[in-house]
């Protein structure tokens, strides 16, 4: 079994839209959406919720205004500003700043401060019809979504074993910190979608440098790849300088657009049309690599 | 008092940058006062790429503070473990042995706290950069970089919001995608905050997201819908019945989206577009002058 991870660096290159075009003709597949943050990809597969587990992210402090005399040792000790006199002169933690270190709480002398647990986050197990989809919901201003990633790839993988499915495909988070970091390891491969824009190979290029550090298969895509063709010439020199392998150049179409306002992959919305041919093609191509990677 | 902007979006790619970068030129233009471009989106920063002629002023090193345990020191005692929250510090007394796994570390000092025999000792681990661009006479960017492979972007975010160079009449500040710790860093303490949506299924899905967070953090916020043209109209149907503030619309155009890739957005905008912008920066004065009078009665 193959674990693929869809990544882009920048957001908006169209990660998800492949992902579910992927989810198309993948086969016998688990589907897992990395991108707790914003994630997207349910509202293509359209899930029926078989399970709903909660993810506590942790702890927040909370101070008893009873019990505490403003001594300020609490605040002293804190090294994440979430601690502050309130207008009043009170401490208030600032529950946007707390990191969960619990660190306030020890040192405080008259124990007046009490960690209170986060678990405004929930992750499902679901039925779709492209297969079994696991995937979360983060409440606004949460963290830790690394640790959801983590923990929600160890069930798709759980899944995977107990159906003999022969892939995971993860839709990945934008950026290349925490989250991102949790998506890549372990992964067999990672597909790229580059956009042509300035910003988009800035971002992807970092991608790669992080990327490498698991030295892990990777892949690429340029999507929308007729926005601007010196950009798109500057990349593909790029990528086969690293010796990436670029698996199509999609061309930017309304129809893309369109299919995902209807709740529908490209493949589902026109399966003839190009872009449908060139995933098709992208697919053949991981799976024939990755098969030699296994031989 | 400097008046706060930021600029977020659920979604990435839908045209933060671009918006942020355009207000901050425009600002520059309209109002002759000092201004501040902060480039919040550490793990990816861009808005340096959108300014030719932006000189680096200054680079200044982000270090986390990491522990490490002294094991000639240590008594193997395990207090520091307890502590942890974070699960970053194994200690085997058997073995002995004592290590600290700095991926897992959040610098929160609740180890060196915990130690009564002095084995803990704190030092610094590179995160990240502050880099300091001259944009013009008066004006400049801040930006924050992520080293590659570190996970303290939330870390970062808060050192840069701190290092803002001058005294400054409007900061703006670029957010990261996402709705999560990181966004919250760089939105929590602005005066306006400004969604950048676009037209579509996961445009309108990621706004929600937003709109639930702002509205918890009870801050002010108004809609720029950028791409108007593409996807469909649930989104002003949306917006129309939370009764949300528009801003403005900038129309999707593929000529702009090309010259966009190649950095140029400021250079030739095309009529409607300048446009939205036009009347955007109107709003913005606006609420600046009513928040500067406010500051002047106070005062």
């Amino acid at each position: 079994m193959k674990e693929i991870t869809v990544l882009s660096g920048k957001g908006g290159t169209g990660k998800t839209s492949i992902t579910a075009a992927l989810a198309s003709i993948a086969g016998k597949a688990v589907f897992c959406d990395n991108d707790v943050d914003a994630a997207d990809l349910h509202l293509i597969f359209q899930p029926d919720i078989q399970e709903v587990f909660p993810f506590s992210s942790g702890t927040k402090a909370s101070i008893n205004s009873m019990e505490c005399t403003n001594c300020g040792i609490c605040m002293d000790h804190c090294r994440f500003d979430a601690i502050d006199y309130n207008n009043e002169g009170t401490l208030v933690i600032d529950p946007y700043q707390c990191e969960g270190c619990r660190l306030c709480e020890r040192v405080c002398p008259e124990e007046a401060i009490s960690a209170v647990e986060n678990t405004n986050n929930q992750w499902f197990v679901s039925t779709s019809r492209f297969g079994d989809f696991v995937h979360a919901e983060m409440g606004p201003g949460e963290e830790n979504s690394g640790k959801l990633v983590s923990q929600i790839r160890k069930k798709a993988m759980e899944i995977a074993k107990n159906t003999q499915s022969d892939y995971i495909i993860n839709d990945g988070p934008p950026g290349i910190g925490c989250a991102t970091i949790s998506s890549i390891s372990g992964s067999n491969a990672v597909l790229v979608i580059i956009e042509p824009t300035i910003s988009g190979f800035n971002d992807a290029q970092r991608l790669v440098e992080l990327i490498r550090l698991f030295n892990i298969p990777t892949y690429a895509v340029i999507n929308k790849y007729d926005i601007n063709l010196t950009m798109t010439k500057n990349i593909e020199e790029y990528l086969i300088f690293e010796n990436i392998d670029l698996l199509a150049k999609i061309p930017f179409d309304v129809e893309m657009v369109k299919s995902m306002t209807l709740g529908k992959t490209i493949i589902e919305y026109n399966p003839t049309s190009i872009i449908s041919g060139q995933i098709q093609e992208i697919w053949n191509k991981i799976k024939v690599s990755q098969d030699v990677v296994l031989q | 008092m400097s008046y706060k902007i930021a600029i977020a979006s659920g979604k990435g790619g839908t045209g933060k940058t671009t918006v942020s970068v355009n207000l901050f030129k425009g600002f520059n233009e309209l109002r002759g006062k000092k201004v501040q471009l902060v480039d919040c989106d550490v793990e990816e920063p861009n808005d340096a790429l959108f300014f030719c002629d932006a000189e680096v002023v200054d680079v200044q090193e982000v270090s986390q503070m990491v522990p490490v345990i002294d094991s000639e020191k240590c008594t193997f005692c395990r207090k520091c473990v307890e502590y942890c929250e974070f699960n970053a510090i194994v200690v085997l007394p058997p073995v002995p042995f004592a290590e600290i796994n700095p991926s897992l570390c959040h610098s929160c000092g609740a180890c060196s706290v915990a130690c009564e025999d002095g084995a803990i000792t704190e030092h610094p681990k590179p995160i990240g950069t502050l880099n300091f661009y001259k944009t013009d006479e008066n004006n400049g960017l801040v930006e924050g970089k992520l080293k590659i492979g570190s996970t303290m972007q939330t870390m970062l975010i808060r050192e840069l919001k701190k290092a803002i160079p001058g005294i400054n009449d409007i900061i703006i500040y670029d957010a990261p995608p996402g709705t999560s710790c990181p966004v919250v860093e760089t939105i929590h303490d602005v005066n306006y905050l400004i969604l950048v949506a676009e037209p579509t299924l996961f445009g309108l899905h990621d706004l929600k997201l937003m709109v639930a967070l702002v509205r918890e953090l009870g801050l002010e916020f108004g809609v720029v819908i950028n791409k108007v043209g593409l996807g469909d109209n649930a989104i002003y149907d949306y917006l129309d019945k939370e009764r949300i503030e528009v801003l403005g619309k900038i129309p999707f155009d593929k000529e702009y989206a090309s010259l966009y890739a190649v950095g140029e957005i400021t250079g030739i905008i095309p009529d409607a577009i300048h446009q939205s912008y036009t009347e955007i920066l109107d709003v913005l004065n606006q609420k600046i002058t009513h928040h500067e009078g406010n500051n002047r009665i106070k005062w």
